[in-house]
């Protein structure tokens, strides 16, 4: 089961707030379309401190961020 | 880029910067304030007469420039804006109201407090709860939207702005007004000023410096990346100001302060509450601005028409206290911003959306 959320156009502290919501569920996998560095930067340091994997591609303007255990 | 090693070194570097401005001629305590700055710059082009702060702080200029820079260099330069436009401008506006009434931003309030201004202290408490309270809508749901791709020249206009400023200040200063007494007159050299300005801007920008965002990631998340700055700063402006001899402890007597603890403390909570919801200091909104960031942009547009309109309005306080005029606009303005989080909480825009 995976989960999708996009925090493309939102502002700090957005991003980091509904992927906390959506690790709450406790999902095997998320992944997050993201378009700008600081989304990207706060979300991965996020993650990393709750103890979850990281996978960032980027494509385009656009990331794609992949959040694993 | 988050790096515990970066925000210590910029904390650093900015609280000696501070430190030196007023060495060389900034009033005390004010290194770096971007609500009085602001205030400054908007009565050097006339847009208020109080003639005691008027003043093209070339800091400003050089903290949009050296955000721009740095975005630039790191590829981090993106215009985009759309985001709930005039509520930001409201937002600005108000952070302004609440900032005057303290007299300072909260980057200055960290700076009064490096100085021993007891004042501060009380102000930083305001402030906190006023993050606090942001806190509560932010968990609930608040959002000021999407923000959008925007066409690249767009975001250079207001560094554009800048370089005129810069300009006009060094060739042709006659456009200008300068004030002859009190902290408009009171300024460390242009060149020191710029520079100062320019070091604290790209560096701000590289470590996403936010006074908010310091404490509300303390609460929000349990990340103290940005506190660390937030306490090195005062724990260096503390060690300048012993080294320099303008270390002062107390209430009483600090300069450009007073001493009125509950106003002070209404001031910078309206500063916080409001700066929670625009996501960012006054501080981080002019870098914000720097980076192509119209939706900053506008915030700061409006701080500077706040700035304005608390000296031709007299809501601004002076070292004799806060005025009449002063207090209700702080209600006022504490009744716009809960205006403003009740209205943008996500579940009502929904319905709001379905409407159109």
């Amino acid at each position: 089961m995976s989960n999708q959320i996009d925090v493309r156009g939102l502002s700090c502290p957005q991003p980091v707030l509904l992927t906390k919501k959506a690790l709450a569920d406790n999902p095997e996998k998320l992944q997050i379309v993201a378009d700008n560095d600081v989304a990207v930067e706060n979300i991965s340091y996020f993650c990393k401190k709750q103890g979850y994997k990281i996978d960032v591609t980027e494509d385009g303007e656009e990331y794609q961020i992949i959040v694993s255990k | 880029m988050k790096s515990k090693k970066l925000i210590i070194l910029v904390g650093a570097i900015l609280g000696i910067a501070a430190v030196l401005l007023v060495k060389f001629g900034n009033p005390g305590n004010m290194g770096f304030c971007i609500a009085c700055f602001l205030r400054d710059i908007a009565g050097s082009v006339g847009l208020h007469q109080a003639a005691v702060v008027q003043y093209a702080r070339p800091e400003i200029i050089g903290l949009i420039l050296g955000g721009m820079i740095m975005a630039l260099a790191g590829r981090e330069f993106k215009s985009r804006g759309g985001s709930s436009p005039f509520t930001r401008f409201i937002l600005g506006f108000v952070v302004m109201v609440g900032a005057l009434m303290f007299l300072g931003c909260p980057l200055r309030m960290m700076l009064r407090i490096g100085g021993g201004d007891l004042n501060a202290i009380v102000g930083l408490i305001g402030f906190i709860g006023g993050i606090l309270l942001g806190i509560v809508f932010l968990n609930r749901g608040f959002t000021l939207q999407r923000t959008y791709k925007l066409h690249k020249i767009e975001g250079f206009l207001f560094p554009g702005v800048m370089v005129a400023l810069l300009v006009i200040l060094i060739v042709i200063p006659t456009l200008l007004i300068f004030s002859t007494e009190g902290p408009g007159s009171m300024h460390a050299p242009i060149l020191l000023s710029l520079v100062a300005g320019l070091v604290v801007g790209a560096l701000a920008q590289k470590s996403r410096l936010c006074t908010m965002g310091a404490v509300r990631d303390v609460f929000l998340f349990k990340d103290y990346y940005l506190l660390t700055g937030f306490v090195t700063i005062i724990v260096v402006a503390i060690i300048g100001n012993l080294i320099t001899g303008t270390f002062s402890l107390g209430f009483a007597d600090q300069p450009v302060a007073h001493t009125d603890g509950l106003w002070n403390f209404l001031g910078m909570a309206l500063v916080g509450f409001a700066s929670a919801l625009l996501g960012g200091c006054p501080l981080r909104q002019l870098i914000l601005s720097a980076e192509g960031n119209i939706d900053s942009v506008i915030t700061t547009v409006g701080m500077i028409a706040g700035a304005a309109i608390c000296h031709n309005f007299g809501l601004a306080s002076s070292a004799k206290g806060a005025t009449f005029n002063g207090q209700v606009a702080v209600i006022i303005g504490f009744i716009v911003v809960f205006i403003i989080a009740f209205t943008n909480l996500q579940k009502k825009k929904k319905e709001g959306a379905a409407n159109e």
